[in-house]
């Protein structure tokens, strides 16, 4: 059934979402830590484990799937409530502080591609011949 | 009267009536897409571009902080658009994505992260310099900003920064969420983000969960689960760090 899918990912949400807030708590900080990401770990690692079991029915990835289908709208409405208008009136100081801190993380991004791959070629040969 | 009766529809229906008005930018954007660029920019980006747009709009318009939902007729987009839904959706693109990959790119992923709150942090805190800011609470609190919107706010109040100060940080995040959001299709090619273990990379290094879900959402959804697990990661990092060891730092510089 259909629920099943969508009851497995809010239990996921709410599991992950609440081991955020419970480290967050531990750390001393007004933040989640990362809830979504374990969210996602847990999805990852759960879904996979129970279609390995064959657990999973095709109605039931249905209900996951149409959560993940209706992402990019959800992220339509997202862009349309945010503060735009505060953004472009805040002041130069802010939006060039803005502007460099993007600018520069886009620039690392190959960087970090690239350094990362040199190392674990070797890796990915030595873990071969084991 | 009709006007009337329409508004209370909208209003008492606010979800559904978000779902609609989503459901008819979407397909504008993908007819946009289509006729006028031959598919080249997404469907996606033209919508989150148009999304935008229409929240500049609505700040215009009513002098609010949440763009068109300020506009009580569009306020169920609010729904649809906020933490919730956003989160789960997000959780929910999680489903296939494939555990080798994760694991290639585990490593480098942690140090994006790092490497990217620093890489925010010292812009912020240059630009802040550059303006003549010189004491270490108000460069620290910009530079938090520059890494995201909430750090910024967060580690202001911890070391007790002015309201105007801390205005400037949360606006500094503000533009980095949203330039991520129109900029990162263009630039993707440029810098190879065309696979899982780069696309982890660059949620690392971005991190605004809004800006890192919109950008990889207009470029190319596949890669949205893999960004979006790292980003999950750095404003918690961000608001570790910023009120102790980046304050500290800083305090200690200047």
């Amino acid at each position: 059934m259909i629920i099943y899918g969508v009851a497995l990912l809010s239990l996921c949400t709410l599991t992950g979402i609440f081991i955020g807030e419970v480290l967050g708590a531990l750390f001393g900080i007004p933040a989640n830590v990362g809830g979504v990401g374990i969210a996602m770990l847990l999805l990852i690692f759960g879904g996979s484990y129970l279609s390995s079991k064959s657990a999973l029915n095709p109605k039931t990835e249905q209900g996951i799937e149409f959560w993940n289908a209706i992402y990019i709208p959800i992220v339509v409405a997202m862009a349309a409530q945010q503060n735009v208008y505060g953004a472009l009136s805040g002041g130069i100081s802010a939006i060039l502080a803005g502007v460099l801190a993007v600018t520069l993380s886009f620039i690392m991004v190959p960087v970090l591609t690239r350094l990362g791959q040199d190392k674990q070629a070797p890796d990915a040969a030595q873990s071969l011949t084991h | 009267m009709i006007m009337e009766s329409l508004l209370k529809v909208l209003n008492s229906y606010g979800m559904i009536s978000g779902f609609a008005v989503i459901g008819v930018t979407m397909w504008a954007s993908y007819w946009i897409s289509g006729k006028f660029t031959k598919g080249r920019l997404h469907g996606s980006a033209i919508a989150i571009l148009i999304g935008l747009v229409l929240s500049y709009i609505g700040g215009v318009f009513t002098g609010g902080q949440k763009g068109i939902v300020d506009i009580p007729m569009f306020s169920g987009i609010g729904i649809l658009g906020g933490a919730m839904l956003r989160d789960f959706a997000i959780i929910a693109t999680g489903y296939g994505v494939k555990v080798e990959e994760l694991k290639r790119a585990g490593v480098s992923g942690v140090l994006s992260l790092i490497l990217g709150v620093f890489i925010s942090f010292i812009a912020g805190a240059g630009v802040a310099l550059a303006f003549g800011y010189t004491d270490a609470v108000s460069v620290t609190t910009i530079g938090a900003g520059a890494v995201t919107y909430i750090v910024g706010p967060v580690t202001g109040a911890a070391i007790g920064a002015s309201s105007e100060v801390m205005a400037l940080s949360i606006t500094a995040g503000l533009v980095k969420a949203i330039l991520v959001m129109v900029v990162t299709p263009f630039v993707a090619p440029l810098i190879g983000l065309n696979n899982p273990r780069s696309a982890v990379i660059f949620g690392g290094l971005m991190g605004t969960s809004s800006g890192v879900a919109g950008g990889l959402a207009a470029t190319d959804p596949k890669l949205v689960p893999y960004g979006c697990l790292t980003a999950a990661f750095y404003t918690a990092l961000g608001c570790l760090l910023g009120p102790s060891l980046l304050y500290l730092v800083t305090n200690a510089i200047l």
